[in-house]
């Protein structure tokens, strides 16, 4: 059941939009969100997967009580566990916490199940931070910003990170730094993601230039809801699979002063051709994007991702206007299937809900049209 | 182009040459698989690499488990997850190469320490607790090894940025080893 830390009653609101969708930011054109993700994991017990239900419970109720008692504002720990499926599909389109702990089988191959003692504390509101326990590994801490600040995002993990350590003792070791249950998140168990919004690189066929660029680099290019996920609406992850051998900055420095300059650049130079050569093809683009979404009877998730994804571009180059970039962004998250049935505040089923998304869709863009 | 069994589109494509001649199949997912062609869908560079190179480097004589969780290397291979930290030291050799290639190259840790930790056997002037975290003479060595020849390679490979911030990582193991990444 939800826990407090005191600081007066949080509660979570599922209407309200997270801080990292509220648009601007830097480099907001292009760069959604930027997100610093550290994975610890507690001496004295054993990994996920070789975890008895004991150890999972043990290992809950330490980090939920460091959690609860060093957070400097409002937090909430949620003990998932005692959520219902629905809430933790809300959960999981928020990005608050991943599918497979969602399902409670991050860690757990073959085994584990919804009623894996596990937990996610989340900073309210805003829902800048989220802290997962019991995940693939015993902690994995985020916290997500608006626009491109990997700096600031990483200073704000670490603080966490240290706030947490003062109570548990973290697995480490000289040669191999922080040891998690996968060898592939060894060293500094950090993964820096970036959400890159990239439709002119898709338009002019240019996006696996920057796939194998970004592999060359040792990037993982991802979809909006990180691994294993499928592009939507143009929206990819950009993120480190390199965690041993090379430190926090170093990686920082690589992403921050070589990788994401060079894709944002490539981006607007590309939406900058279309506008100069090409503006009939953008703007029809854009104008079909607008048609669908202002007359569809029936909408997929990833449709309507694929739209907004055009409007957020028309908005961004002007060509389009009466509504705001954060508006779109709350949107794409209102089309998601949770959110959909939340709003309405009924369960549908799936044909039930493409009409629903086509229905708030309509009523939402009315007020969007051509600049003049 | 529809498949055979009229009803779907053919995605799978198959065309075998027997005896000189050409024989093609247009298929549908679901005829495809009554089939039994198996379509498997693309695997991640870095999962096949990990995959092949668990393959090279497992042995498959002797079976050696976790003494503290009793994980076998054979099962890490099935989940490729590990079970408790002592397996790091358990399947050291093992791990090595893989870790190698899925890192760049990268052997040792570098970057943050454990503060707190630090902090605290720092007060208690426990040498011990001290070298758990910083490794011992030996592990700084290597680290330091490790350090030197990726520095080289990126001097070779003209990569200067990579290359300065690896001497200031040298130096910084070289002074003691332990540094926050905000230092």
């Amino acid at each position: 059941m939800p826990e407090s830390n005191g600081h007066s009653d949080p509660g979570m609101s599922y209407d309200a939009t997270p801080e990292w969708l509220r648009g601007g930011g830097e480099a907001g054109d292009v760069v959604l969100s930027s997100r610093v993700r550290i994975a610890r994991n507690i001496v004295g017990f054993p990994f996920m997967s070789r975890a008895s239900e004991t150890d999972r419970k043990q290992v809950l109720e330490l980090c939920r009580k460091q959690i609860l008692g060093s957070a400097d504002g409002p937090l909430l720990f949620l003990d998932l566990h005692g959520t219902s499926q629905f809430e933790r599909l809300l959960l999981t389109e928020r990005q608050l916490i991943s599918r497979q702990h969602s399902k409670g089988k991050a860690g757990c191959p073959g085994r584990g199940g919804p009623d894996v003692p596990r937990g996610v504390a989340i900073s309210l509101p805003g829902e800048r931070v989220s802290i997962m326990v019991n995940e693939e590994d015993h902690l994995r801490m985020q916290v997500i910003s608006v626009g491109l600040a990997l700096g600031k995002t990483l200073e704000q993990v670490d603080l966490i990170d240290d706030r947490l350590e003062e109570g548990l003792t973290y697995a480490f070791s000289p040669r191999f730094g922080y040891q998690t249950a996968c060898p592939t998140n060894v060293g500094t168990g950090v993964r820096f993601g970036v959400m890159l919004h990239l439709p002119a690189l898709r338009m002019t066929g240019q996006l696996d230039k920057v796939r194998r660029a970004a592999g060359d680099m040792s990037l993982a290019v991802r979809g909006f809801f990180g691994e294993g996920s499928e592009a939507l609406g143009d929206f990819y992850q950009l993120s480190n699979q390199t965690t041993l051998g090379k430190s926090e900055q170093m990686l920082l420095h690589d992403l921050n002063n070589e990788i994401l300059p060079a894709v944002i650049e490539y981006e607007r130079g590309e939406r900058k051709r279309l506008m100069d050569r090409r503006r009939s093809t953008i703007e029809d683009a854009v104008g079909r994007a607008l048609g669908v979404l202002r007359n569809a009877r029936l909408l997929t998730t990833e449709e309507a991702m694929q739209n907004l994804s055009m409007i957020r571009l028309g908005l961004v180059l002007d060509l389009i206007g009466g509504m705001d970039e954060p508006d779109i962004n709350q949107l794409m998250l209102r089309a998601q299937p949770g959110h959909l049935q939340h709003t309405l505040g009924r369960e549908l089923s799936q044909s039930e809900r493409r009409v629903e998304r086509a229905n708030l869709m309509r009523r939402r863009v009315a007020s969007l049209g051509f600049s003049a | 182009m529809l498949c055979e069994c009229g009803k779907n589109e053919a995605t799978i494509h198959e065309v075998v040459i027997k005896h000189g001649k050409k024989f093609e199949k247009h298929l549908c997912e679901e005829c495809a698989a009554k089939h039994g062609i198996k379509i498997s869908p693309q695997i991640p560079t870095g999962e096949l690499l990990a995959k092949y190179v668990l393959s090279k480097t497992a042995s498959p004589t002797t079976t050696v488990s976790c003494p503290t969780c009793g994980l076998t290397f054979a099962e890490f291979k099935q989940t490729e997850l590990l079970g408790c930290p002592s397996c790091y030291r358990t399947f050291e050799d093992k791990l090595g190469p893989l870790l190698e290639r899925t890192h760049e190259g990268g052997t040792h840790h570098v970057g943050k320490v454990p503060r707190h930790a630090l902090e605290r056997s720092r007060l208690a002037g426990a040498s011990g607790t001290l070298d758990e975290l910083l490794g011992d003479a030996e592990e700084q060595a290597q680290r330091l090894t490790a350090l030197r020849r990726r520095l080289d390679e990126a001097v070779a490979s003209e990569r200067f940025e990579l290359a300065a911030q690896l001497r200031d990582e040298i130096q910084r193991t070289g002074d003691g080893g332990a540094h926050a990444p905000h230092a």
